[in-house]
C-alpha cells in the first residue's frame, strides 16, 4: 500500500487527493492498466458476478432488516408483512431470495473454472483457500437466511442441520444446546441467526478482498495454463475485460430478472409459506437446492464404521455422514496438494479432463438424489436387490471423493499431458488456425 | 418456466378437456392442470372471477378457514370501491380494545381491519372440528405443490374411496389430498352459491372462482411484478445487445 513511483494526474482534485492518498493510483493500476491475459472466455466473467451478487444481497438484505421482526412470534408475519404492505418490499424480498440462489450459481461456475483450467495450482493456492472459505462462509450465510422466514423448513431445517453437531463424541449435546442457546430450535436461535446472517456477509466482504489482492499479486489465470510472458500475451483490464464482464453480467442479470419477476419461488419450497410448527413434521424435509449434493453424501453414510466381524463400532453411522458431507469441502481446501500435476489447463490434460466432468456429473447426480427421500427404491431386480436413491448417493459419494483422494495423486504422477503451447499468443494463434480450418 | 409454459399453453389447447397428471410414485395424487386467465408471463387476474371467489370464500370456506394476512382495503383490487368496502366489512364485528376503562368492546369491522377469523383461536379452531385445524388460507397457493391447479384439484376431487380403500370414521376420501384422506367434508355441492351474473352454479366453477381467489390472496402483487418483469427483461435484453456491441467494438483489433 506505500505510494511507490506516482505519475502525476491533469485534474487538480483528483491530484490533491492522490497525492495524499493515491487511491485513484491504485485503482488505475489494478483495474485501468492491470496486465490480463488476452485469451479469457466466458467462464472468466463469474468472479465479477459473483461480486456484483454478494453488493446485490447486502444492499437487499440491509433494506429487509429495516422491515424485519427476528422474534418466533413476528418473523413470519413481518415477512409477508414485507411481501404485501411494505412499498415494493415484494421486490426487494424476492431480489434477496432468489440472489441467494444466483449467488450459488455463479460461485458453484467460478469453483468449477477454478477446475478445470488449474487456477488453484501454484502460485495460487492462497487465493483459491480464501476463495473455498469464502464458499464456507456463504454457506453459513445462506443456511441461516433461510431459517428467518420461520416457515416450516425453515424450522425443521435448522433442526435437522443443527442437530447433526450432536454426532460428536461427548461434546455433541453441549455444542447443539450452544447453538440453539436453548433445548430446541426456538426464538434465542432466530435471534442469534438473524445477528450472524447480518455479520457473515460483511466477513464475506473481507475475504473477498484478499482473495483479490492475493489475486492482484499472482494475476489471473487463463484458458492455457500458461503464464503470460510477454506483453503480447496480455491486455489492460479496461477497457477489455471491464466491458466484456459488462455483457456477462447483462446475461446473467436477465437470466435472474426472469427468476425473480415470473417464476420467484420456484427455486424455493412451498413448506416454507406454512408458519412454523414444532409440533408438525413435513413428509420431506429438504435444504435448499445448493446443499442438496452436500445433504446427500450426509445421508449416503447410513452405516457404522467398526472393526470387522466384531461389535465394536468407531464411528456411527451419524457422526460418518457429517464427517463425510465436512470432509467433501475439505477435499477442495486440499486440492491444490492433491493435484499436484505440472499442467495446470484440463484443455491438455485429457484423462484430467474427461474425470472433472464426470465429477461435476456425480455432483448433479448427487444433488438430484439429495432432492428425493433417501432409501426410496429405483430400480428392482427381482425381489431381492433393490436399487435405492440412497445406493445411488453412495455409489457417487464414493466416486466424488475417490476423485480427489485417489484420481488426483495418481494422475499427478502418470497423466502425459498433450503439448503445451510456448505462450499464450501461440495459444490463441492455434486455436484461429484451428477454428478456420474447422470451418 | 419452461415447462410451465409448456404445461400452460398445452393446457390452454386443451381448453374443455383438463389433462390429469398422477404425481407421487405409489401415491393417486391426482393434480388437475386447467387454464387460469393468471397462467404464464403476461397473465392478469380476472376480476369478475375473483368477486365470484370471494363470495364462495365468505358464504362457504370462511366458515372454518381464516385469512388473517389479507385486509378488507386490499379488495380494492377485486374491482370494488372503497364504499363497498366499507359496507363489506361492516358486515362483520370486531373486538377491539382495551378502552379508557380497561374494557375490550365490539365494534363493526372497518377496511384496515384483516379477514375476521371464524375462530378466536387455532386450539378452538381444532377443537371445533374435529381435532383437524383448518389452515389458514392467506397463502395457501403458495404454501402447497401446484398451487391454484392444487386448491381446484382438491375442491373437485372428493368421490368414493375405491374398493380396499380404508377411510377412518369421520374422515373423508379425495383424489388430490396426500394419503387420500382429508378431514374437511365436501364443501361444494351444486347450486349452493347464487352467482348473480350468471355464471354456472357448479362445483367445478365455484372450485376455480375460489382457487382464482385465492391466488390473489397469496399473490396480490402478480400482475405489478410480471408487467414490471416485462419491462425489466426487455430493457435488459436491449442493454445486452448494446454492450455485446460495445465488447465488439473494442475487441475489433485483439487476437
Amino acid at each position: 500500500m506505500s505510494a511507490g513511483p506516482r505519475t502525476p494526474f491533469g485534474n487538480p482534485v483528483v491530484e490533491w487527493v492522490d497525492s495524499r492518498l493515491p487511491i485513484f493510483t491504485m485503482i488505475n493500476k489494478e483495474y485501468g492498466v492491470f496486465p490480463t491475459p488476452k485469451n479469457f472466455n466466458y467462464f472468466w466473467n463469474f468472479g465479477a458476478i459473483a461480486m456484483f451478487m454478494l453488493v446485490t444481497m447486502i444492499v437487499t438484505g440491509i433494506t429487509l432488516a429495516m422491515n424485519y421482526a427476528a422474534t418466533t412470534g413476528a418473523a413470519f408475519d413481518s415477512v409477508e408483512r414485507i411481501m404485501r404492505d411494505v412499498n415494493y418490499g415484494w421486490l426487494i424480498r424476492y431480489i434477496h431470495m432468489n440472489g441467494a440462489s444466483f449467488f450459488f450459481i455463479a460461485v458453484f461456475i467460478h469453483i468449477f473454472r477454478g477446475m478445470y483450467y488449474g487456477s488453484f495450482k501454484a502460485p495460487r493456492e492462497l487465493l483459491w483457500i480464501f476463495g473455498v472459505t469464502i464458499f464456507l462462509l456463504m454457506m453459513a450465510t445462506a443456511f441461516m437466511g433461510y431459517v428467518l422466514p420461520w416457515g416450516q423448513m425453515s424450522f425443521w431445517g435448522a433442526t435437522v442441520i443443527t442437530n447433526l453437531f450432536s454426532a460428536f463424541p461427548l461434546v455433541g449435546t453441549a455444542i447443539v444446546e450452544w447453538l440453539w442457546g436453548g433445548f430446541s430450535v426456538d426464538n434465542p436461535t432466530l435471534n442469534r441467526f438473524f445477528a450472524l446472517h447480518y455479520l457473515l456477509p460483511f466477513v464475506i466482504v473481507g475475504v473477498v478482498f484478499l482473495h483479490v489482492w492475493a489475486l492482484h499479486v499472482s494475476g489471473s489465470n487463463n484458458p492455457s495454463g500458461v503464464e503470460p510472458k510477454s506483453a503480447q500475451d496480455t491486455l489492460p483490464f479496461h477497457p477489455y475485460y471491464t466491458m466484456k464482464d459488462m455483457f456477462g453480467l447483462v446475461v446473467f442479470v436477465t437470466i435472474y430478472a426472469i427468476f425473480i419477476f415470473f417464476m420467484p419461488n420456484a427455486l424455493g419450497h412451498p413448506d416454507n409459506y406454512i408458519p412454523a410448527n414444532p409440533l408438525v413434521t413435513p413428509a420431506h424435509i429438504v435444504p435448499e437446492w445448493y446443499f442438496l449434493p452436500f445433504y446427500a453424501i450426509l445421508r449416503a453414510v447410513n452405516f457404522d464404521i467398526g472393526i470387522p466381524f466384531t461389535d465394536i463400532v468407531i464411528i456411527e453411522a451419524k457422526l460418518g455422514g457429517v464427517l463425510a458431507m465436512f470432509g467433501s469441502i475439505a477435499m477442495l481446501f486440499a486440492m491444490p496438494w492433491l493435484d499436484k500435476h505440472p499442467v495446470r489447463s484440463a484443455r491438455y490434460r485429457p484423462i484430467y479432463r474427461v474425470a472433472l466432468l464426470l465429477f461435476v456429473a456425480a455432483v448433479f447426480g448427487l444433488g438430484k438424489v439429495g432432492g428425493m427421500p433417501a432409501d426410496s427404491p429405483l430400480i428392482h431386480f427381482g425381489d431381492f436387490f433393490i436399487f435405492t436413491t440412497t445406493h445411488v448417493s453412495q455409489l457417487l459419494t464414493l466416486y466424488y471423493f475417490g476423485f480427489f483422494l485417489a484420481l488426483l495423486p495418481y494422475l499427478s504422477k502418470r497423466e502425459k499431458p498433450l503439448p503445451i503451447p510456448e505462450s499464450i499468443h501461440d495459444a490463441v494463434l492455434k486455436n484461429k488456425a484451428n477454428s478456420v480450418s474447422g470451418a | 418456466m419452461f415447462k410451465k409454459l409448456c404445461l400452460t399453453s398445452v393446457a390452454v389447447m386443451a381448453l374443455a378437456s383438463p389433462s390429469v397428471n398422477a404425481a407421487e410414485a405409489g401415491g393417486v395424487k391426482e393434480i388437475i392442470d386447467i387454464p387460469f386467465s393468471f397462467d404464464g408471463p403476461l397473465g392478469t387476474y380476472d376480476k369478475a372471477s375473483l368477486q365470484r371467489g370471494l363470495q364462495v370464500y365468505r358464504q362457504v370456506c370462511a366458515a372454518c378457514h381464516s385469512m388473517r394476512l389479507v385486509s378488507y382495503r386490499n379488495l380494492e383490487a377485486l374491482g370494488y370501491s372503497e364504499d363497498q368496502i366499507k359496507s363489506i366489512s361492516a358486515e362483520y364485528t370486531m373486538i377491539d380494545g382495551p378502552n379508557d376503562e380497561g374494557e375490550m368492546f365490539e365494534r363493526p369491522g372497518r377496511p384496515s381491519d384483516r379477514f375476521k377469523s371464524p375462530f378466536l383461536n387455532e386450539k378452538a379452531a381444532a377443537s371445533a372440528n374435529g381435532g383437524a385445524l383448518p389452515p389458514d388460507l392467506s397463502l395457501i397457493t403458495k404454501a402447497r405443490h401446484g398451487g391454484a391447479d392444487y386448491i381446484y384439484s382438491l375442491l373437485t376431487g372428493y368421490a368414493d374411496p375405491p374398493a380396499g380403500k380404508e377411510v377412518p370414521e369421520g374422515k373423508h376420501y379425495n383424489k388430490a389430498m396426500d394419503g387420500n384422506v382429508i378431514a374437511m367434508a365436501a364443501p361444494l355441492s351444486e347450486g349452493a352459491i347464487t352467482y348473480e351474473d350468471g355464471t354456472p352454479q357448479t362445483v367445478e366453477q365455484y372450485s376455480k372462482d375460489v382457487s382464482h381467489f385465492l391466488t390473489w390472496a397469496a399473490e396480490p402483487e402478480m400482475e405489478h411484478r410480471k408487467q414490471m418483469g416485462v419491462k425489466v427483461v426487455l430493457f435488459l435484453l436491449a442493454f445486452a445487445g448494446i454492450m455485446y456491441a460495445v465488447k465488439r467494438q473494442i475487441w475489433k483489433n485483439i487476437h
